[in-house]
């Protein structure tokens, strides 16, 4: 199938603007995607005629409402393929499902002593929870490095693992260097040796959904706000042989199924893991946001940033000075790069303006900036809305900006 | 002349950019014409950390007044680190704690100034009346 990308693009209204008198070039998404007409129309329609709060009513708006709400879970059940729609849980974002897993699976099957394994290639996000895991525990966090290309040295991976090891986490695609990891491998090493896998998907759910039944990781985290989806929904996929022996990691309402002061029962997954009220307009219209992808093809939006990403590393190989970070074979549509002489603040505030949205600094992957010894990088990140002529309008600025220094 | 008077002449110098490409232009020639701060001082004591660049300042006292040093590893920072020492560097404690700097927000620079651009410079300024309040506090002591 061929799809118009033109006309999908008015798909997305926000991208029709001018910023600073210049017409908008977004190129910041893997920091956030924009959202589709359809997904606004949902939360708007939502909040218009249906909203009520879940589980709680016997009335017609809190059924309906509660019945959107699973049919969300069950959206996102069958876009990553999940066994059961128990498994599939939400939360605020990656960030909270990674942490609800150092916790919780930390209380369970983490004591002094014990090690995690993370990749040199983490967002902060899948390092700190760990960090925080092992001063709670006393274990010790240890890291699988990466080559000059942004490839993790997967042939050292298993000379990382021990007896003492509890769970290797790790990042399907890189949010710095776009290099996409190969994963299967990973839960292979790791299974050898009985070891369960977290992998954040956070930048990988949009390009590359996974089958996490085929793929037999143990938990799979992801943002909606990378997708397409709204921002403050996300979602834990966990086996449930693991969330069942894994302890609540906050208390409330709704995940419990007996409350007595002589001791409080919880209630079955996934509602053990959400408790209060959660975000279910921001689930529904993840779903919407799951079924706009689906309908385009995920594949066919892949292919398209791959001739972005081509496109748009050819353009910039051709500028004098400029250096790209991150040339693995196998990668998103995400560049970063640096330009001789020129700091990435100064490189980011000249671009924003003329119009064109980029992402500068540490971008939360400190050890990666560490590694290449730069202080920051300078991050083009491309989405299927993209267009030959905004890589164009990007090399254009950076040639201009270039020549001010 | 006084902070005022030099706040105006900025603020005239930068009257006469249209185009913002060319006031981020001067500030790079500012920028790039700023004295580097004496390698010395350029450690992490006198270090400003901010998310997307860094600052550092070195104060020196010089009579009654206190000379800056600064400097910034971005060329832009760097160009408005040469501003805020025009304006604030070789003044008495007093005139730099009073100092109301509103040319940054005249030359349409502000957003550079917020608490969301976080490049060190508006920690910078605190640092100096930081350190104004402190040297005043110091020859309160001593008078
Ligand atoms: C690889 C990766 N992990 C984790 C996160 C954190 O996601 P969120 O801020 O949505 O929780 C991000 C977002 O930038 C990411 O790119």
């Amino acid at each position: 199938m061929s799809l118009d990308f033109r006309k999908i693009r008015k798909d997305f209204p926000i991208l029709d603007q001018q910023v600073h008198g210049k017409p908008l070039v977004y190129l910041d998404n893997a920091a956030t995607t924009q959202k589709p007409q359809v997904v606004l129309d949902k939360v708007e329609e939502f909040y218009l005629k249906t909203n009520a709060n879940i589980h709680r009513g016997a009335h017609f708006m809190a059924n309906e409402t509660t019945e959107a709400f699973e049919e969300a879970r069950e959206t996102v059940r069958q876009y990553i393929n999940a066994g059961e729609r128990s498994e599939i849980i939400f939360t605020h974002g990656t960030t909270e499902s990674v942490n609800l897993v150092a916790f919780s699976f930390g209380e369970a099957f983490v004591s002094e002593g014990d090690e995690i394994v993370v990749s040199e290639l983490e967002h902060h996000a899948n390092i700190v929870p760990w960090q925080l895991l092992c001063e709670r525990k006393k274990a010790t966090l240890k890291v699988l490095p990466f080559d000059e290309n942004g490839v993790l040295k997967i042939d050292e991976l298993d000379g990382l693992l021990s007896e003492r090891t509890r769970l290797v986490a790790m990042n399907h695609v890189s949010n710095t260097l776009g290099t996409i990891n190969p994963v299967d491998k990973i839960v292979e090493i790791a299974h050898k040796r009985n070891i369960p896998v977290l992998l954040d998907g956070a930048q990988g759910i949009a390009h590359y959904p996974p089958d996490v039944q085929k793929l037999d990781c143990d938990f799979y985290v992801f943002s909606g706000h990378k997708i397409y989806g709204p921002t403050g929904i996300g979602v834990l996929y966990g086996k449930r042989k693991w969330l069942d022996q894994m302890p609540p990691f906050m208390g409330g309402g709704e995940m419990i199924s007996e409350v007595k002061f002589s001791g409080t029962t919880f209630n079955e997954l996934p509602y053990k893991f959400e408790p209060g009220t959660p975000n279910y307009i921001g689930a529904v219209a993840l779903g919407t946001a799951i079924d706009y992808v689906q309908s385009l093809g995920v594949d066919n939006l892949a292919v398209r940033e791959q001739e972005l990403l081509n496109l748009a590393t050819a353009k910039l190989k051709s500028i004098e000075g400029l250096r790209i970070f991150g040339e693995a074979e196998n990668k998103v549509g995400v560049i970063s790069f640096e330009i001789e002489g020129i700091h990435s603040f100064d490189l980011g505030t000249l671009l924003d303006q003329l119009g064109v949205a980029v992402r500068t600094g540490r971008m939360c992957t400190d050890p990666i900036m560490d590694h290449f010894g730069v202080p920051g990088m300078t991050r083009a990140s491309f989405a299927f809305y993209n267009t030959e002529e905004e890589v164009e309008a990007l090399y254009k600025a950076l040639i201009r900006i270039k020549g001010m220094f | 002349m006084t902070i005022e008077d030099i706040q105006q002449e900025i603020i005239e110098e930068f009257s006469v950019f249209e185009d913002w490409m060319d006031k981020y232009a001067y500030l790079i020639e500012l920028g790039n014409d700023l004295e580097p701060i004496d390698a010395k001082y350029k450690i992490d004591d006198n270090l400003i950390r901010g998310c997307q660049s860094r600052v550092w300042l070195h104060p020196e006292k010089d009579g009654d007044k206190i000379l800056f040093e600064a400097e910034s590893d971005a060329i832009i920072v760097k160009g408005l680190v040469a501003l805020l020492l025009r304006v604030l560097s070789n003044r008495s404690p007093k005139e730099i704690i009073d100092a109301d700097l509103h040319f940054i927000d005249d030359i349409g620079l502000k957003q550079h100034l917020s608490p969301t651009r976080s490049n060190g410079l508006l920690a910078m300024v605190k640092q100096m009346k930081l350190y104004a309040l402190a040297y005043e506090k110091l020859s309160q002591q001593e008078g």
